[in-house]
């Protein structure tokens, strides 16, 4: 009498061990398959806009004329709006950190501020837009301009900055704030002088992480009404202005009507591509060098 | 000398008072954005409400916002969005979650070091770049696969939407797997199974939570994306399950009546505010709903 089947055992560990190899293999290739969509994506782009970068490109205003279109109004345009975003985003979101982490009371009042970051985190950016557009455009009356721009995309990417920030507040030591204590500072005079600078890495690298989102975000703008035919460049915080994701958009859906059109997006996407991968390059290199394990 | 002290105590504690007020202020501004938007969706759609019936609004199927007799039923649009994010979910539920189960139990910790990070540039990609990969790229390659596609298609930008979509979902499902503690592997691995079998009957549904909340929001993600779709399905306002044709999705005709300078206080201008108050309401519950799953059903090791 045989209890165990050697033959039937063996076949089932062989089948067993087949699948395993098989759906190793497939995970593999599951995984391999996001990057080579990357990896076709970027050499499509490239190739595209292969003869179509060089410094008149980024020195010339927009044209109707594929050949002489340039895009320093979309770039001198981010600058601007950056020189909004940054700071805006910058004050709100370290200050909501530092509230948050070191005054808040645990409470009803934290939880439910703590609860409408997370959420405002998963609002389409879209919706920012249609905010921007009934407050600062018509509200405000301010117009499509620089400042309206800026006000949207900073409420858009403040969580981003909020949450980075409170991270990096978190991974201060209690010690050190123990040590202000005692050599006889107060609370702000802790923070200011001692949690601010330890989290400083942390919270730069959320800021310039939210900017190079706020770079890269195109629906909010096309929703405040920011145009992206031939306006002067702008001068001051109340001009009209125009971004690289705006020509890029525009010039895609024309490329329909003008073939060089598809090569001036793709152009502009790999200047905007190169822009982004510069800033995270150095939110890594910022988080990797300052970060201090206490 | 004494003085001098004084004085610089004095500031020293007007700041120490003033500095809670101050930072409370700012960090109300983030509740005062969610009243901003929830209150200019509100008061604009319930003035379009006064004049499109709620019941023809969710169950008409023909859109049609200028002209004489201007139609609003939003199903076109509905049907649009929940079709291209159905198109991307199917893309990235089974890609993102392959992907998360080789780098959290088959990658030695060299390659998952290298991977990830690669992975993530995907979901640091512009939006925009994306859409104008799905028309210049995606939409030609299908068309040679299906050649009755438009040029303009819900199918194209719902696969690139389920790309886009894949680091998160995998990331976040990653996270869940990780935190899957290693002795329930072990003792899986002790009784004889094989890694395939330990990954998908212990360890995936040891994290299941944090997996499908990924799931959820991703949907939500897709749901609210904009520019990929306003590029490269079209604005056909047309109530139909057919993925070949041109559908406009809610965010894709926010766009177009921005875009088109909706003269305010007609029921065009207000419609935009319905719809995105839908927008809004249908990304909220997600990301509610993705909420609550990590938090209730976490499973504390």
């Amino acid at each position: 009498m045989k209890y165990v089947d050697t033959n039937q055992v063996q076949k089932k560990m062989t089948s067993r061990l087949l699948t395993n190899r098989i759906a190793k293999t497939l995970f593999l290739l599951a995984t391999l398959f996001g990057l080579l969509v990357l990896v076709v994506l970027i050499y499509r782009v490239f190739a595209q806009s292969l003869g179509w970068i060089d410094f008149d490109f980024l020195n010339n205003r927009l044209s109707t004329n594929a050949e002489r279109a340039g895009i320093k109004g979309a770039i001198m345009g981010t600058l601007w709006l950056m020189l909004v975003v940054a700071p805006v985003t910058l004050i709100l979101g370290v200050g909501t950190a530092i509230y948050l982490e070191e005054y808040a009371k645990k409470g009803r009042l934290q939880a439910f501020i703590q609860m409408n970051i997370s959420n405002l985190a998963g609002v389409p950016s879209i919706v920012f837009g249609i905010l921007g557009l009934t407050i600062f455009v018509r509200g405000l009356n301010l117009g499509a301009v620089v400042l309206a721009g800026g006000f949207t995309m900073a409420l858009l990417v403040l969580p981003v900055v909020v949450v980075a920030s409170q991270e990096a507040i978190r991974a201060v030591p209690q010690f050190l704030r123990e040590a202000s204590y005692g050599m006889g500072a107060t609370k702000w005079q802790t923070i200011k002088n001692v949690v601010l600078p330890a989290a400083l890495p942390g919270i730069l690298t959320g800021v310039i992480l939210a900017l190079s989102r706020a770079i890269g975000e195109t629906a909010p703008l096309v929703v405040i009404g920011i145009p992206a035919f031939i306006i002067p460049l702008p001068e001051g915080l109340l001009d009209k202005f125009t971004v690289m994701p705006l020509q890029i958009y525009y010039w895609t859906i024309d490329s329909a009507l003008v073939d060089e059109y598809a090569n001036l997006a793709a152009a502009t996407i790999v200047v905007l591509l190169l822009v982004l991968f510069i800033m995270n390059s150095i939110a890594v290199l910022i988080r990797n060098k300052f970060q201090r394990r206490f | 000398m004494i003085e001098k002290n004084k004085r610089s105590v004095s500031t020293a504690s007007v700041l120490e008072g003033l500095m809670p007020k101050i930072l409370l202020t700012i960090a109300i501004i983030s509740i005062l954005t969610t009243i901003g938007i929830v209150l200019t969706l509100l008061t604009e759609t319930i003035a379009f409400f006064r004049e499109v019936s709620f019941v023809e609004f969710f169950t008409g199927t023909v859109l049609k916002p200028l002209g004489e007799s201007a139609q609003f039923g939003v199903l076109p649009l509905l049907t649009a969005t929940i079709i291209s994010s159905a198109i991307a979910m199917l893309v990235a539920i089974p890609i993102g979650l392959m992907t998360a189960v080789y780098l959290s139990e088959y990658a030695s910790d060299r390659v998952r070091k290298l991977l990830k990070p690669m992975l993530e540039i995907l979901a640091g990609i512009p939006t925009i770049v994306y859409g104008f990969f799905a028309f210049t790229f995606v939409t030609p390659l299908l068309t040679k696969l299906i050649p009755t596609l438009e040029p303009t298609n819900i199918l194209s930008p719902g696969i690139v939407m389920g790309i886009m979509i894949i680091p998160m979902v995998a990331s976040l499902s990653e996270d869940a797997m990780s935190s899957v503690p290693n002795a329930m592997r072990e003792g899986a691995l002790g009784l004889g199974s094989t890694k395939f079998e330990v990954t998908w009957k212990v360890v995936v549904p040891a994290a299941i939570s944090g997996i499908v909340a990924s799931f959820v929001l991703g949907i939500s993600r897709a749901i609210g994306e904009t520019m990929i779709v306003t590029i490269a399905s079209g604005s056909n306002k047309v109530f139909t399950f057919d993925i070949t044709q041109s559908m406009q999705t809610m965010t894709a005709y926010i766009v177009e009546v921005t875009g088109g300078d909706a003269p305010a206080g007609s029921t065009l201008y207000y419609s935009l505010y319905a719809v995105a108050m839908t927008l809004f309401v249908f990304t909220l519950v997600m990301n509610l709903i993705a909420q609550y799953i990590s938090r209730k059903f976490r499973e504390e090791y």
